[in-house]
C-alpha cells in the first residue's frame, strides 16, 4: 500500500510536509512503516481542494486534508480499511461522496486531443504513431469520403482556426474547393512568434505525424498535390523530427505518390523562416516562401484565391491541423460536443509567469480562467495575488480579477477586450506594473513590425514613447487621452493584423488599470514599485542604528549620516541601484 | 518495410506493430526529450538509465517521446510496470534515477516526485 501526498507549491502552503512526518510517524507508531509508503508527488491539479493524500491502490483521494487527520487516515483507513467519510470530497452537484479519483468530475480538467500523443509516442518511429492509428484518418478519407463529404465533417465540428483568427476551418477548406485550378497548395503556418508561446513546437516535437497526415487529407479535400511547412529556423528539433517524419511517410508509401493505393499523390516540403512575427500573417508568410520580403499585403484577394505562386492556398495552424484527424476518426458531433457553444473543441494553452505549474495544458473550451490559474495552474508562484493574465500575445489584451470566471472561448476572450492568439497565457501578480507590461509589448511590436504602413511603424513607436515618457515620470492626464485615440486610429488604418492589433495591450491595461496609470501621471507614482525612476529608497530614522553598512556600499555616495546616527539618502544623487536596502540588516531602508 | 498499399495494409501494419510491441511484455521507460525536457537535462538522464539497467541487467525498452508539458518537473520520465499503469516521475536527475530504477523498477516501490495524471485523453 501507498499513500500519496501532493508536494505541489499549492499544497506544499498548505502544510504537505507536516502530513508526510505526522503520517510517517504514525505508521511508525503502529510498525506498519515497512509495510506502508509515504510518498510525496507533484501536484494533482486539485490546488482548490488540497492538500490531498491518495490511498493506493485503492485509488481513494482525500481532500483539504490537515495535519492531524494523519492518525485517522492511518488508524481507520489503513489498518481497519474503513474510508475516513469526511476526508472525502462532495460533488458539489449530486451532493454525493466521492471517494475514487476516476469518478471525480472536479479531477482531472484537461483533455488531451491536440496532445494526444504528445510524451507517449517517440515521434522518430512512424510505427509507433502507426500503434496510436496515425493515417487511419487519410486512409478513410481516401478510400470512403467525397472531398465535400470530408469538408463537411470538417465544417459540422464547428473546428475553428487556432492560429489566432478563429476562421471556420471547413469554411476556409470550402472555399479552397471551389477554387478552381490546376495547382493549390497547402500550408502549414508553424511560425510560432508571440512570446511566451510553444504550443506548436511541442506538437511538431512530440507528434509531427499529427500535422502531416492531416494536411494530406487537406489535400485530398481542396484537391492540392503540395504540402508546404512554414517553420522557423529557430526550432532546430521540431525541424529535425519533422524532416526525419516526412522521409518516414515517404518510406512507408503515406506520402508521395499513389498514397496507399488509392492514385492520390501529396508531398509535403519544409520552409524555413528567419523568426520575424509578421511573417506569421499569411499573405507575409507566403510572400516569404517565394523567396520575396516577408510582408503582408491586402486581402483579398485571401491566399484561398491567390496564395502561393499565385494558386489558391489553403493556410492552417499546427494545432488546426492536429484536431483533424481525431475529427475524421470520431466524427464530427464528437468533437462539437466538447467545448462551448460557438467554439467546439479544446485549446492548447501556455502557462508563463507568475504561476506555480509552468507548461503546456489543454482544456476543453469554456474552460473558467480560475480553473486554468488556481486549478491546473496551480496557482500563483509565492502565494501572491493574482493581477492579470495576458492572453493572445502582443496583439491581446489583460484578463483581471473580475473574468477569473469567464469561460474562455474565442467570443468572451473578444468581448473582454483581449483574444485567444495562439494560446499564450501570461501570468502576473501584484508585483507587475500594468504600464510596464503594456510598454513590453509595445518593444516587440516596435520591433517586429515590417514598416510596410505609417501608422504601425510611426505609431507604434509613438505609442511607445508615450509609455516610457509615462514610467519615467514625464507623463500628464492629456497623454492617456493621446494614448487611447492613437491607439484607435492605428488598429483602424493599419494594413495588417500585427498593426491592427498592436495597439490591444494599452487599451485594455488602460481600461482596466486605469487607476495605475494616473497614479504615474498625477502622484508619479508606481503603485507595483516597478519603474525605476519613480521609486524612492528612504531611510526609517527609527529602524536605523547608524551601522554605516549602507553609506560605505553606495556606489554614489549618496548617502549621509554620523555613526549611531540615523543616516539619510539623498534622493537627487542616488540612481536606485538597490544595493543599500540590500545590506541592510536592520530592515530601515524601504521603496517609496 | 515494405510501403503501405492501402487503408487495410495499414491496419495490418498497425497489428503487426502492436504485437511486437506487446509480444515481449517487460518494462517500458519514456524520457520526455523535447527542447524543454532536453534544456533540463533529459538527453543525461537517458544515457544514464540505459547505461545503468544495461549494467544492473535490467530487460526494459527505453523509448524517446515528446514532452508532456509538464515544464515545471522537467526533466520528467514515465516508468509502466509490466501490468501496472504507468508513473511519471518528474525534477529527475541522476540520482533520482537511480533510486527509481532501485525501488520502483526493480520492486515496485513507489518513490518521491511522482507527478500524477491530471488530464484525460482520447
Ligand atoms: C502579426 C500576425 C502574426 C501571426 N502569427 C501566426 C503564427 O505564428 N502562427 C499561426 O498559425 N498564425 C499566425 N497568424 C495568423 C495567420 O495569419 C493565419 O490566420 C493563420 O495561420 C490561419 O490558420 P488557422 O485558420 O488554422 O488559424 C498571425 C497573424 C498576424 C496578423
Ligand atoms: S501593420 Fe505593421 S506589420 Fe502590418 S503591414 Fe503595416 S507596418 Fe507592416
Amino acid at each position: 500500500m501507498q499513500l500519496l501526498v501532493c508536494g505541489g507549491t499549492g499544497c506544499n502552503d498548505l502544510q504537505s510536509e507536516a502530513i508526510l512526518d505526522n503520517l510517517r510517524l504514525e505508521l511508525e507508531a503502529n510498525a506498519l512503516e515497512n509495510d506502508i509508503q509515504v510518498i510525496k508527488t507533484g501536484c494533482f491539479g486539485l490546488c482548490k481542494l488540497g492538500p490531498i493524500v491518495k490511498v493506493m491502490p485503492d485509488e481513494i483521494i482525500y481532500t483539504k486534508v490537515n495535519p492531524d487527520d494523519a492518525r485517522e487516515i492511518v488508524t481507520e483507513h489503513i489498518m481497519k480499511g474503513r474510508k475516513v467519510e469526511r476526508l472525502l470530497f462532495t460533488d458539489p452537484i449530486t451532493k454525493k461522496t466521492i471517494s475514487k479519483a476516476g469518478e471525480m468530475n472536479v479531477y482531472k480538467k484537461q483533455l488531451r486531443i491536440v496532445l494526444r500523443n504528445c510524451g507517449v509516442i517517440d515521434p522518430e518511429n512512424i510505427e509507433e504513431a502507426i500503434a496510436h492509428d496515425a493515417y487511419k484518418a487519410l486512409g478513410k478519407v481516401l478510400t470512403e469520403m467525397s472531398p465535400e463529404g470530408a469538408i463537411k465533417i470538417i465544417k459540422d465540428s464547428g473546428l475553428r482556426g487556432r492560429g489566432g483568427g478563429g476562421f471556420s476551418t471547413g469554411l476556409k477548406w470550402e472555399i479552397a474547393f471551389k477554387n478552381k485550378s490546376d495547382e493549390k497548395y497547402v500550408v502549414c503556418n508553424a511560425d510560432e512568434g508571440d512570446p511566451g508561446a510553444f504550443m506548436d513546437r511541442s506538437v511538431l516535437e512530440g507528434d509531427p505525424h499529427s500535422v502531416l497526415e492531416a494536411m494530406a487529407i487537406c489535400g485530398y479535400c481542396i484537391e492540392a498535390g503540395k504540402g508546404l511547412i512554414y517553420i522557423r529556423a529557430e526550432y532546430p528539433l521540431a525541424v529535425a523530427r519533422l524532416k526525419t517524419a516526412i522521409k518516414q511517410a515517404r518510406e512507408y508509401g503515406l506520402l508521395g505518390n499513389n498514397i496507399m493505393g488509392t492514385g492520390f499523390n501529396f508531398d509535403i516540403e519544409i520552409r524555413y523562416g528567419a523568426g520575424a512575427f509578421v511573417c506569421g500573417e499569411e499573405t507575409a508568410l507566403i510572400h516569404s516562401m517565394e523567396g520575396l520580403r516577408g510582408e503582408p499585403t491586402v486581402k483579398p484577394p485571401f491566399p484561398a484565391e491567390s496564395g502561393y505562386r499565385g494558386k489558391p492556398t489553403n493556410v492552417n495552424n499546427v494545432e488546426t491541423f492536429a484536431c483533424i484527424s481525431p475529427i475524421i476518426l470520431k466524427g464530427a458531433e464528437w468533437f462539437s460536443s466538447i467545448g462551448t457553444q460557438k467554439s467546439k473543441g479544446t485549446k492548447v494553452f501556455a502557462l508563463a509567469g507568475k504561476i506555480n505549474n509552468v507548461g503546456l495544458i489543454e482544456v476543453p473550451m469554456g474552460t473558467t480562467l480560475r480553473e486554468v490559474i488556481f486549478e491546473i495552474g496551480g496557482g500563483i508562484q509565492y502565494g501572491k495575488k493574482f493581477k492579470a493574465a495576458q492572453t493572445g500575445g502582443p496583439s491581446g489584451g489583460c484578463l483581471t480579477e473580475k473574468h477569473l470566471d469567464l469561460p474562455l472561448d474565442f467570443d468572451n476572450l473578444i468581448a473582454a477586450g483581449s483574444m485567444m492568439g495562439s494560446g499564450g497565457l501570461i501570468v502576473m501578480d501584484e508585483d507587475d506594473c500594468m504600464v510596464s507590461v503594456a510598454k513590453y509589448f509595445l518593444d516587440f511590436t516596435v520591433e517586429e513590425s515590417c514598416g510596410k504602413c505609417a501608422p504601425c511603424r510611426i505609431g507604434n513607436k509613438r505609442l511607445h514613447e508615450l509609455l516610457e515618457h509615462i514610467t519615467k515620470g514625464k507623463g500628464t492626464m492629456a497623454d492617456l487621452d493621446r494614448l487611447r485615440n492613437m491607439s484607435l486610429v492605428i488598429k483602424d488604418t493599419s494594413l495588417c493584423g500585427l498593426g491592427q492589433s498592436s495597439p490591444n495591450p494599452v487599451l485594455s491595461t488602460l481600461d482596466n488599470f486605469h487607476d495605475e496609470y494616473v497614479a504615474h501621471v498625477t502622484t508619479k507614482k508606481c503603485p507595483a514599485g516597478k519603474c525605476r525612476d519613480l521609486m524612492e529608497y528612504f531611510i526609517i530614522s527609527a529602524n536605523c542604528v547608524g551601522c554605516t553598512a549602507c553609506a560605505r556600499v553606495c556606489p554614489v555616495n549618496a548617502i549621509t549620516g554620523e555613526r549611531k546616527e540615523p543616516h539619510l539618502i539623498n534622493p537627487s544623487i542616488c540612481i536606485k541601484c538597490g544595493a543599500c536596502m540590500e545590506k541592510c540588516k536592520f530592515d530601515a531602508i524601504i521603496i517609496q | 518495410m515494405e510501403t503501405i498499399k492501402s487503408p487495410a495494409d495499414l491496419e495490418k501494419s498497425k497489428a503487426a506493430i502492436l504485437a511486437r510491441m506487446h509480444g515481449k511484455e517487460k518494462t517500458r521507460i519514456r524520457v520526455h526529450m523535447g527542447t524543454s525536457g532536453l534544456a533540463s537535462g533529459a538527453k543525461e538522464i537517458l544515457e544514464f538509465l540505459t547505461l545503468e539497467l544495461q549494467k544492473r541487467s535490467i530487460d526494459a525498452d527505453i523509448i524517446r517521446a515528446g514532452d508532456l508539458g509538464y515544464c515545471f518537473a522537467e526533466p520528467t520520465i514515465e516508468v509502466k510496470r509490466v501490468g501496472e499503469d504507468p508513473l511519471v516521475f518528474g525534477n529527475v536527475d541522476k540520482q533520482k534515477a537511480d533510486e527509481i530504477i532501485e525501488k520502483y523498477i526493480k520492486n515496485g516501490e513507489y518513490v518521491d516526485g511522482i507527478l500524477p495524471v491530471n488530464y484525460r485523453t482520447i
